[in-house]
Parts: C-alpha cells; sequence; structure tokens
C-alpha cells in the first residue's frame, strides 16, 4: 500500500499529464496514421476494402506504396476541385456572417449585468442542447413555400405569392448561422468580458470618438478572439454537408459529400482517405504557420524582455 | 487670480439608486493650484472626478471650467485629461503610440507628434524607451507613461486618480516630489484623488476631506492638521488623543476645561461657560518625563504599551479615571533612559496644542 502510495505522489505528476497524451494517441494520431496510410493503398474488393500498404508474405516483408488515389484527385479535378471550392467558399462566407452578427451579440452579452450576463449566455448555448438536425427541420418549416413566414406574410397581404426561400443561399446561410453562431460567439465573449473598461474611458478622454474607440482599442484587442472564433466556425463548416444537402438545391455538392459518397456508397476508401488528407492538408497548413508564427513573436518578445532585463 | 475661479463646482448632486455618492457638493479651485481630495474609499471622490472627466453625468447643480459650462460637454472635447488608478496604458501600442494617442486623435501633423512625444518622453525621464510596451516596463515606468499621455493634450486641467497608489513605498516618496516638480514646471491645475493622507500632505497644496459625499472641510494641510474643524478631520488626519469636559470659565483668551483632568486651553472663541466641548492633543504635541514640572494642564501616567519606530518612539499611556493618551517621543535624548512598560511618569501639553472641537 505504501509503496502504491509512494510511486502515486512520485509521479503522479507526470501521471496526470501521461492519461490525456495516451487518450490523444489512441483515438486521434492512431487514427490519423490509419487515414493516412490508407491514401496510399490499392481499393479491392473485400474487408477491409484497400490491400494491405505493408506486410509480411510468402516472400517476407513487402510494401505497396502507391501514388495512385492522389494522381486520380488531380486526374478528375474537375469533380473534386468544384466541391472542394464550393465547401471553402461556403466556410468562408459562413464563417463572415457569424461573425458579423456573433461581434455585436457578444458585445451586448459582455456589457450587461452579471446576472443578465449569465441568462444571455445560457440562451446562447441553448441550441446546442437539442439535436442539431432537428433545429434544421424546424428552419425547413419556417422557410418552405407553405412555411410559417411565407403564410404570415401572405396573411397580412405584404406578399401576393410565397418568396422561395427553400434551396436558396439564403436558406443554407441561415442554416449555418443557426448552428455555428454560438462558436462564433462564446470566443468573442471571453476576449470581451476581460477588456478594461479604463482603457475605453482613456480613449474617449484623449479625443476618440465612438468609432475611433473601437477601431484602435477594441478591435485590435479582440483580434484573438476573432481568429479563435472563425477558427472553430470554418473549420468544422469545410466539413459540413448535411445542412447544404438539405437547405440547398441539387447542385450544392460539398466536398464533404463527395468524400461520403466515395466512402460509403463507391466503398473506395484509398481515394475517401486521400481526399481526407488533402482537407486536412488545406485547413492545417495554414493554422500551424499562424501558430509558428506566433510562437515566434512571443519568444522574441521575451528574448527582447530577457536582453533588457539584464542591461538595465 | 481675478474674477471667477477656474474650476467652479456649484451644488452638485449625483445619486446612484438610493445612494447619494456627492451630495449638494460646491467647491472652486484657482488656476494652477495641485488639488487634493481626500476621502475614505466610498466618500464620492471618484464620483465628483469621473463627473469632472465627463464620464459621469451629473444630476442637479453645474461644473465650470475656465468659464465654460461642462454639462452638455462630452469627455472628448473637455479641456479635462484624466490619469487612471491602473493607468489604463493601451497594451498593444507601444510608448510612443500611447502618448501620441491622444495627439494622434487631435489631428496635429506628423511631424509635431514626434516632437511632442519626444518632449514629454524627456519631461518624465523615459527617453529611449519609447519603443518598449507596457507589459515591458516596471511599476514606476507604467506610472510616468500615464502621466505624459495624460499631459500630451496639455490640458487646462488634469485629474489623477490615487496615481502612486500601484507604487511600493520607496518609489511613492520619489515619484510624489516628481509630480509635484512637474505640476509646479507646467503650471497645469492637478486634482489628485486619494485615500492616503500622507500622500495628500505632501502633494496638495489645499486639500478637501470628503465624508459621505460632502466636502468637510477644505483647507492647507497645516491648517487641517492643526486647526481640524471637527473629531472625524482630527482623527482622519493622523493621530490624535480625545478629552471630554465642559467649559468651567472663559476669560483672558483662556478657556478652563473640567473634566476627568482639568485642563487650561487657548479659547479659538465661540465658547461659553457651561459649553460640552471635546478637545483634540496631537502626539508630539505632548511631552512625556520622569519628574513633575509643576506647569499646566499636566498628570502623571502610567506606561501601558511603546512601539520603538527608529526616529520616534509611540506611547500609549494611562493617566486619572483610564484616560487614554497617545504620544510619540523623538529619540533624540541622551543621558536619560526612555520610559519603559509599567513605568509612571508626567505628560504635559501646551494650552495652545489644544485643539477645541464643536461636536
Amino acid at each position: 500500500m505504501a509503496a502504491v502510495r509512494h510511486f502515486l505522489t512520485c509521479h503522479g505528476r507526470r501521471l496526470v499529464v501521461w492519461i490525456p497524451l495516451l487518450w490523444l494517441v489512441v483515438f486521434f494520431a492512431l487514427p490519423l496514421v490509419e487515414v493516412a496510410q490508407t491514401s496510399f493503398t490499392e481499393p479491392r474488393r473485400g474487408i477491409p476494402p484497400f490491400a494491405p500498404l505493408w506486410g509480411f508474405g510468402e516472400d517476407g516483408f513487402f510494401t505497396n506504396f502507391n501514388l495512385e488515389n492522389y494522381g486520380l484527385l488531380v486526374e478528375y479535378s474537375q469533380d473534386y476541385l468544384r466541391p472542394a471550392t464550393n465547401s471553402v467558399r461556403l466556410a468562408f462566407f459562413s464563417t463572415l456572417i457569424c461573425l458579423v452578427f456573433a461581434y455585436p451579440m457578444a458585445w451586448w452579452i459582455a456589457r450587461s449585468s452579471p446576472s443578465q450576463r449569465a441568462i444571455l449566455l445560457v440562451l446562447v448555448m441553448l441550441p446546442f442542447w437539442t439535436s442539431s438536425l432537428l433545429r434544421i427541420y424546424a428552419l425547413i418549416g419556417l422557410l418552405n413555400t407553405n412555411g410559417f413566414i411565407n403564410s404570415m406574410l401572405l396573411q397580412l397581404g405584404l406578399i401576393e405569392a410565397p418568396i422561395r426561400m427553400m434551396q436558396t443561399d439564403f436558406s443554407i446561410y441561415m442554416g449555418m448561422l443557426l448552428t455555428y453562431l454560438p462558436l462564433m460567439i462564446l470566443p468573442l465573449y471571453a476576449v470581451m468580458i476581460r477588456l478594461d473598461d479604463d482603457l475605453l474611458d482613456a480613449a474617449a478622454d484623449l479625443g476618440a470618438s465612438r468609432v475611433e474607440v473601437f477601431r484602435t482599442i477594441v478591435l485590435p484587442l479582440t483580434v484573438p478572439g476573432i481568429i479563435a472564433g472563425s477558427l472553430l466556425v470554418f473549420i468544422p463548416a469545410v466539413g459540413e454537408f448535411v445542412i447544404p444537402a438539405l437547405l440547398g438545391g441539387p447542385e450544392q455538392v460539398m466536398i464533404g459529400k463527395v468524400l461520403w459518397t466515395e466512402f460509403f456508397r463507391n466503398r473506395d476508401w484509398p481515394v475517401a482517405s486521400a481526399i481526407a488528407m488533402l482537407l486536412l492538408a488545406i485547413l492545417a497548413l495554414p493554422i500551424i504557420y499562424a501558430r509558428y508564427q506566433d510562437g515566434r513573436k512571443t519568444a522574441l518578445d521575451r528574448a527582447e524582455d530577457a536582453g533588457r532585463g539584464g542591461a538595465a | 487670480m481675478t474674477g471667477s475661479p477656474f474650476i467652479r463646482i456649484s451644488n452638485v448632486t449625483r445619486r446612484f439608486g438610493d445612494v447619494v455618492a456627492v451630495d449638494d457638493l460646491s467647491l472652486d479651485i484657482a488656476k494652477g493650484e495641485l488639488f487634493c481630495l481626500l476621502g475614505a474609499s466610498g466618500c464620492g471622490k471618484t464620483t465628483l472626478l469621473r463627473m469632472l472627466a465627463g464620464f459621469e453625468g451629473v444630476d442637479t447643480g453645474s461644473i465650470e471650467i475656465d468659464g465654460i459650462d461642462m454639462s452638455r460637454v462630452p469627455p472628448a472635447t473637455r479641456p479635462v485629461n484624466i490619469m487612471f488608478q491602473n493607468y489604463a496604458l493601451f497594451p498593444h501600442m507601444t510608448v510612443d503610440s500611447n502618448i501620441a494617442y491622444g495627439l494622434k486623435r487631435a489631428g496635429l501633423p506628423r511631424a509635431e507628434i514626434e516632437s511632442r512625444v519626444a518632449e514629454l518622453l524627456r519631461l518624465v525621464r523615459l527617453s529611449g524607451m519609447g519603443g518598449r510596451k507596457p507589459h515591458q516596463l516596471s511599476g514606476g515606468q507604467r506610472q510616468r507613461v500615464a502621466l505624459a499621455r495624460a499631459l500630451a493634450r496639455r490640458p487646462k486641467l488634469l485629474l489623477l486618480d490615487e496615481p502612486l497608489a500601484a507604487l511600493d513605498k520607496k518609489l511613492r516618496e520619489d515619484t510624489q516630489f516628481e509630480l509635484v516638480d512637474i505640476q509646479e514646471r507646467l503650471e497645469t491645475t492637478f486634482i489628485v484623488v486619494t485615500h492616503d493622507q500622507e500622500e495628500a500632505m505632501t502633494l496638495a497644496t489645499r486639500i478637501g476631506v470628503m465624508d459621505a459625499g460632502k466636502l468637510v472641510q477644505v483647507d492647507s494641510p497645516r491648517t487641517l492638521y492643526d486647526r481640524p474643524k471637527n473629531s472625524f478631520i482630527a482623527d482622519f488626519l493622523g493621530t490624535v488623543s480625545f478629552l471630554e469636559g465642559k467649559v468651567k470659565s472663559a476669560k483672558g483668551g483662556v478657556l478652563q476645561v473640567d473634566g476627568p483632568i482639568p485642563v487650561t486651553a487657548v479659547d479659538p472663541g465661540g465658547f461659553a461657560v457651561g459649553d460640552h466641548v471635546r478637545m483634540a492633543i496631537r502626539p508630539e504635541r505632548i511631552s512625556l518625563a520622569r519628574e513633575s514640572g509643576g506647569g499646566v494642564n499636566e498628570m502623571k501616567v502610567t506606561v501601558e504599551d511603546m512601539a520603538f519606530t527608529g526616529v520616534a518612539s509611540n506611547y500609549r499611556v494611562v493617566g486619572p479615571g483610564g484616560l487614554l493618551l497617545k504620544l510619540t517621543q523623538p529619540n533624540m535624548r541622551r543621558g536619560e533612559p526612555a520610559l519603559e512598560w509599567e513605568e509612571t511618569g508626567y505628560v504635559a501639553f501646551d494650552p495652545a496644542d489644544v485643539v477645541l472641537l464643536r461636536d
């Protein structure tokens, strides 16, 4: 017993780090490696539906490495490029719209009294507690040709014929906004709540108009929130295909949908994996680069501080 | 000074719900003065400061600066700048940009902004540090950047909210003199808000002591200390011992007061025989000796407590009828050993040092 306790006190701290690390390796890194491997294999009929990349056969160790799947992506780039640009465009404009709506909302919540703030934050998160599919169907009910909004407007005599809202960009972006808005509001709120009121007063005292206070103080100091929120919306939005499929027209093919088709309908796991890897590269590389730049800047700042500290 | 005062605060009231933060307050401040608003937290001094800066509205009454009514003037266009207690430096800007902020808003040409920033950096002795960010500065340096930024627009009135509170004791003492020096050189009117009476005494030419939204007394530091108007002021500014009694006789400018011990005091006027009076005596005005000197206002006491502080020793002594007195004796006498715990001695004070209070 004593030995166990001794072990725990000595290694407890390391254990705390090792458990999540192990979790990440097993459930994140290994599947990622698996997908990466699959993208270099040859498809075949059977279970799993691809030839092993390496192994030990009758002739000993063998590898079966090929780039054909990526070659296919290049060869049939027309079929993959359009869905990819569709997805990136959808993600980009969804992020932008979410930002436009979330920024004032987050500001308003951060400026409310603490008791109001708690209620408003719960209201922001409330939709997360229901199925997103359910919310999309509710939206369809609202936007349909004979849906709630159209019948209301018709009864009020404001319009003569129902407006077509479903299967348009409008309905898609409504769905995206509805789903992703909280992911933008929360990081913005987290940054805004830490903003010192005195900074705004100081700027106003020094002659800044309300617009100038926003431009020179509020906006630069909330950039971390804008970046965090945009990444939180943009990344899942690129892979999104349920919302465009349900709310958009049949012409709106997203890269997520292509991935799904390759995987489940064509059972071409290697090509699906290649698409997934390409998507990952498109998304992850800019983020890694941004993090690297950020880290370098912090390190430079620190080095500068240390240099000055030594000189002083 | 001719005509109306530089700053005129007339019958200003400000309420927050049921709380009256500033209560029918009137105050005139002259040009070039270093005025100090002194009071405990919650006395309304910060609210008054924020009203002068324009961040708080005035419920009733008016504030005039240099003859212009400020009620409709927003903070951005008032000839007033404020130095915040936590300095409120813009963390994403360099020292230069912080100081230049107000000048850019005023639309000054770039060359003039640069020369003014350089001049201000020299004034606060931070030349060569313009490229640093606030987080790379020490507390004292940040304070000086905040001062330079607040002075950049050459305000007619500078408001300072607890300017030295965030500094440690040693730095605070140096900065006090520096602040006074800068104020004298620029001849800008300063209003300092503080809860620290020592800070107020060293900085200010005049102090206004606030309590519960009202100004209790406005005077020079010396007058406030020597002639406090009531026991609140006497107690708030420094240490004091209180005595109670009834006026027995008043003639020839001298009052005889009957109480636990008979007291002779110089008559400030306005007291009649039979009046109940409260008397305050400062600890350094009471002398302590082993032998009786035989003068007026003398009593036999026992040392209850004694604390050596270096320059002086602080005593707590008990006199007739359990009367408690606090006194300070400078540690400069040689020869005669100082009184220690439980020893008895004689205390005495001059009739001129007895402050008679009306409450």
